[in-house]
């Protein structure tokens, strides 16, 4: 019985491994074929082996461009980590705080990123335009889980830890900012894809001012000149790069809370 | 032998007059009187609504009365931390934290040196049978395993009262009887004062030395039933007539409490 579980699992993994890859490899064969058979020109639309050749071929241009761009990212996401996770102690401790900047948090955050941006470049200098707009779409997902996080602590353990005399740092450091803990991992899973895309919106503003040496600012660039196979090496990378800070966010969120959360722990029980 | 009441001395704790009205305008309590002596093992009874966790609250300080005064006669109340233990309906466990780091907190919170803590734990944990699962966390433990832990925490600062609001409640009976046994043994070892709410007749009347019954809405003392029973107590009393006979008279109060309680 237990065995045969254990094949279907394995099959159904298998499946949901061999599945996306096959559809993956199919979508590309017929993307070539078709580029070839119509004799696309590539500035029209280049097929995949072009992409991928133009990937090693202007590997050194857009490896440092990738650079510059995660740098900005994760420069950005840690600027929302700390400031979203700060900002909403900082409302948790004091409701004046709160009620004086919430709404301005909010405002922020719907106010469209693109509009903002050239703005930005305005004030700021290049790189730190680039920066905040990563912070601005980085940081709110953090602020509003965080709140959440913070605001869900359990009222049998808070009520404990006042009967025996906890005072107000112990409260937040041992109560509260663990127990919030996998809301405010929650809001870094989201605040790293949106820092890559605050970053690369930026990029592409700053890009159309003429400077900057990003991977958005290479696809902007390119499309300038129409190098096309170019634009599409660059939007992979970009794309891989995506992937793999979703999966580092979520491998750090899995090793943080595998001991003790709900949302981490294995399914048979 | 039980650690008898000892009435040449003022009472450990004391309840005089105590209205509780939420803001909601529900009256909790309404001239509330409670005398708690050192080494007695008190129980609330009552119908659900008469307030018997609330009483329990303002006994721990997490609560206010709205009237009235509640009074520690032989002890400073300015330092009330770590002379009241606390166990909840549910466990309570910071599910973030070892076993060991639970049972802890209190005396991390009092920044009680990390040597005797250590040691204090220990013996906390050896005392509810749990010493091979300091490590675990609480959600690798049965539910009756978690309420151990949480008893643990409670005694760790070796408390002069313990207070426990329905622990048992959720708990399966075999459980419940055993954590029943186990607590009266660490009641008399520790020669500790009890305050226990509990809304099941035969577990107020196996545990306590006095059961306080309540009437609901607003909740207050509607009488006391003694429960002249020695201890040690156990299975053989479980089973015995004065237990049958301890536990008609008391259903008997809590009925009549239930008939003057109003409109519920």
């Amino acid at each position: 019985m237990k065995a045969a579980t254990s094949t279907r699992e394995r099959r159904e993994r298998a499946l949901r491994f061999a599945l996306p890859v096959a559809v993956l490899a199919l979508g590309l064969a017929v993307w070539e074929s078709l580029v070839r058979l119509n004799d696309i020109p590539p500035y029209v639309l280049p097929g995949p082996g072009l992409i991928l050749r133009t990937l090693a071929t202007d590997w050194a241009v857009l490896w440092q461009s990738l650079l510059v761009t995660l740098i900005t990212t994760f420069e950005g996401f840690l600027l929302a980590a700390i400031g979203g996770v700060g900002l909403a102690v900082l409302f948790n401790q004091s409701r004046v705080v709160e009620y004086s900047f919430y709404p301005y948090a909010v405002i922020l955050q719907v106010t469209p990123i693109v509009a903002i941006a050239p703005l930005l470049l305005i004030y700021l200098p290049q790189q730190a335009a680039v920066l905040v707009c990563a912070w601005i779409v980085a940081f709110f997902p953090v602020l509003a889980n965080t709140t959440l996080g913070l605001n869900s602590v359990d009222r049998n353990l808070t009520d404990l830890f006042s009967l025996y005399g906890a005072s107000r740092w112990q409260k937040l450091w041992h109560l509260k900012l663990p127990s919030a803990l996998p809301h405010i991992l929650g809001g870094l899973r989201i605040a790293g894809g949106l820092s890559l895309i605050g970053a690369v919106v930026a990029e592409i503003a700053a890009g159309s001012a003429g400077a900057g040496s990003g991977l958005a600012y290479r696809i902007a660039e390119s499309s300038y000149r129409l190098n096309i196979p170019r634009m599409f090496a660059a939007l992979l990378l970009l794309s891989v790069a995506g992937i793999a800070i979703f999966y580092l966010l979520t491998l750090i969120n899995y090793l943080s809370l595998r001991r003790w959360h709900e949302s981490a722990l294995d399914a048979e029980r | 032998m039980p650690p008898a009441p000892d009435s040449q001395f003022a009472p450990l704790v004391a309840l005089r007059g105590v209205d509780k009205t939420f803001p909601s305008g529900t009256r909790a309590l309404a001239g509330f009187d409670l005398e708690v002596r050192a080494g007695e093992f008190v129980t609330l009874l009552g119908p659900s609504g008469c307030g018997k966790s609330t009483a329990l609250r303002i006994i721990a300080g997490l609560s206010e009365p709205t009237q009235g005064v509640v009074t520690w006669p032989q002890a400073a109340p300015a330092n009330s931390a770590g002379r009241i233990g606390f166990v909840f309906q549910e466990p309570t466990l910071m599910p973030w934290a070892s076993v060991f780091n639970n049972v802890l907190l209190p005396l991390k919170l009092k920044r009680s040196p990390a040597a005797t803590a250590a040691k204090s734990v220990d013996a906390a944990l050896d005392r509810v049978g749990l010493q091979k699962f300091s490590r675990a966390y609480p959600r690798q433990l049965s539910g009756g395993m978690r309420m151990r832990v949480s008893i643990a925490r409670a005694l760790v600062t070796e408390p002069q009262v313990l207070l426990m609001d329905e622990p048992f409640a959720a708990l399966d009976e075999i459980t419940r009887f055993k954590l029943n046994d186990d607590l009266l043994r660490m009641w008399q070892a520790l020669r500790t004062t009890v305050i226990f709410v509990t809304h099941s007749v035969f577990e107020a009347v196996y545990l306590s030395s006095r059961v306080v019954v309540m009437a609901a809405r607003p909740g207050r003392v509607f009488t006391e039933v003694a429960i002249e029973a020695s201890y040690p107590r156990d299975q053989n009393f479980r089973t015995s007539p004065d237990y049958t006979a301890l536990c008609r008279r008391t259903s008997e109060a809590l009925a009549q409490a239930m008939a003057a309680g109003g409109e519920a």
